[in-house]
């Protein structure tokens, strides 16, 4: 039980840290790394409480694919340039008010969080989750998730599916002028209509391309 | 003093299980070279040892020997850390590979989503070596190799879904016994097709190689790394190759299971088979590397997403379909 104890303070220690060097630290690359190193200690937390499932789901979904988008666009924007543009105008620092309000806002939430952690004995008593002992974490879960949640799950699958369908109509515009390679014109090329011999007059050359 | 005891004999496991591995992924590059020479009917090394064999060992001591050249305007930690975490994730991935039925290092429940995660972690080696370099080449080599492996990661975890369907767990060891009358290469065969192919691209082998691609990049994100460094990142990306290798004989070729089950042959201990069915693997991979050209990088991503993704979803369902009328869901 003591190297359980001591593997979760180090693990707690490494999340704390990280998460506070996120915010703290100047390089903006840098605190994506931190935030990799804080997903993957919490993900460790959670196969330390035996919730594998989980922990191995954060790991996929936010180390292996989030993160890495947030490293994208962080590499590309060169984010440092602009924040140091950020506070010196005028103009742009209409932000800073609704950061402040949503900050607040969250603020208040994780407060009524920890409130909520009062009832966490009840939850675990209750008749309707019904934890078995012998079965698995996987297993239980997909019992739940697809006979009690069922409805749930699948209306938080079609917001997901919006979400994307936006994202997507939001971005994409079609470009005049630009030219695409057809792979079906590429492949159904024939020698015949590849190759042409033309009678080339001297001074005054041929047109190939329109 | 018992936990002192579990951590020696731990140690001792892995130690069991990482030399074989290191020395297998020494082989397997000089093996690499040579099914490559010999496909384009050169003789490849054969100079250092019998047949060439030692020819690794000698590169390896090359390397070791070599000057570690850390850029001046590198992000410093960054690029030290890289190499160092490509070639630990590749290794720590072979934890769940099960050698037979009882020779597993971690038997967990969680197997394959393990092995998925720890491969899908291995973006950062890439991208943090191409972006600490601070320099063109390697980095667009990392973004390439990036883009490239999240979304082959895609087709990956769905084929994966195909086998959970027939199997009902997700230990790679009860992935293993599920195949004991039929192999899933057969009722599955275009996934595995697929699983190839996702493999090829997963661990940027030809003709998926861009992020490397000699001809327009330099050597991608290995351009500014030197010495050791260099050959951390080589042992890591070959030892990922031979996990793929494993993976895929581990969900669709049976694994440690023998393929004639009778009696002189049933004697020969179950992590040979395991040996054997990579090793076929590893040859379709160097086949591969040696016969086909580059692909571009639109068709690329074309393949991945608009091809292959469709495809294995369109197989999850038919799978599910199957199981459910012909009642042939694994019970738990």
């Amino acid at each position: 039980m003591i190297a359980h104890a001591i593997f979760f303070y180090i693990f707690s220690v490494i999340a704390v840290i990280s998460a506070i060097m996120v915010t703290v630290s100047k390089n903006t690359v840098h605190s994506v790394f931190f935030l990799i190193l804080d997903f993957i200690s919490i993900s460790c937390l959670f196969i330390m409480i035996g919730a594998e499932f989980l922990g191995m789901i954060m790991l996929i979904v936010y180390v292996g694919a989030v993160a890495v988008l947030f490293l994208f666009v962080v590499m590309m924007l060169n984010v440092a340039q602009q924040k140091n543009q950020w506070f010196i105008s005028k103009e742009s620092s209409g932000h800073i008010p609704v950061g402040l309000v949503i900050s607040v806002i969250i603020f208040f939430e994780l407060i009524i969080v920890i409130g909520g952690w009062k009832y966490k004995p009840d939850l675990l008593n209750s008749t309707n989750l019904f934890i078995e002992k012998g079965v698995s974490n996987t297993h239980s879960l997909g019992q739940v998730l697809y006979t009690d949640y069922i409805h749930v799950f699948q209306i938080s699958g079609m917001i997901l599916l919006i979400a994307m369908i936006g994202a997507i109509v939001l971005t994409f515009r079609q470009r005049e002028g630009v030219k695409k390679q057809s792979y079906l014109k590429q492949i159904s090329r024939e020698r015949a209509e590849g190759v042409e011999v033309l009678e080339v007059a001297s001074n005054r050359g041929v047109k190939i391309d329109d | 003093m018992e936990y002192l005891s579990i951590v020696f004999q731990e140690t001792y496991k892995i130690l069991f299980l990482l030399i074989p591995v290191l020395v297998s992924v020494a082989m397997i590059v000089w093996l690499d070279r040579r099914v490559w020479a010999f496909v384009q009917k050169r003789r490849g090394p054969n100079v250092v040892g019998p047949f060439g064999l030692l020819q690794s060992l000698a590169d390896a001591l090359k390397y070791i020997f070599k000057e570690i050249i850390i850029p001046a305007s590198s992000n410093k930690v960054i690029f030290i850390l890289a190499p160092i975490i490509t070639m630990t994730l590749a290794l720590t991935a072979w934890a769940v590979i099960p050698f037979s039925e009882s020779k597993v290092l971690a038997n967990i429940n969680v197997g394959i989503l393990y092995i998925f995660a720890v491969s899908s972690l291995g973006v950062y080696g890439i991208i943090m070596g191409g972006w600490a370099s601070n320099s063109k080449y390697p980095f667009l080599g990392a973004i390439r190799s990036a883009a490239q492996m999240v979304s082959y990661e895609v087709s990956i975890g769905i084929i994966i879904i195909n086998v959970l369907l027939c199997v009902g767990s997700l230990n790679l060891n009860d992935i293993v016994i599920a195949q004991e009358n039929m192999w899933f290469i057969f009722p599955l065969f275009p996934m595995f097709v697929i699983f190839f192919i996702s493999a090829l691209a997963e661990t940027n082998r030809p003709p998926f190689d861009l992020p490397e691609a000699e001809a327009e990049l330099v050597a991608g994100y290995q351009t500014e790394y030197s010495g050791m460094m260099y050959a951390m990142f080589w042992l890591g990306e070959y030892a990922n190759i031979l996990l793929m290798c494993a993976l895929g004989s581990i969900l669709f070729l049976g694994g440690w299971l023998s393929p004639i089950d009778f009696y002189p042959f049933n004697l020969i201990p179950g992590f040979i088979w395991l040996i054997f069915k990579i090793m076929f693997l590893f040859m379709l991979f160097a086949l591969v590397k040696a016969i086909v050209p580059r692909y571009r990088y639109d068709q690329l991503m074309r393949l991945g997403w608009k091809i292959f993704l469709p495809l294995s979803l369109t197989y999850v369902v038919l799978t599910a379909s199957f199981l459910f009328y012909f009642n042939l869901l694994p019970t738990t």
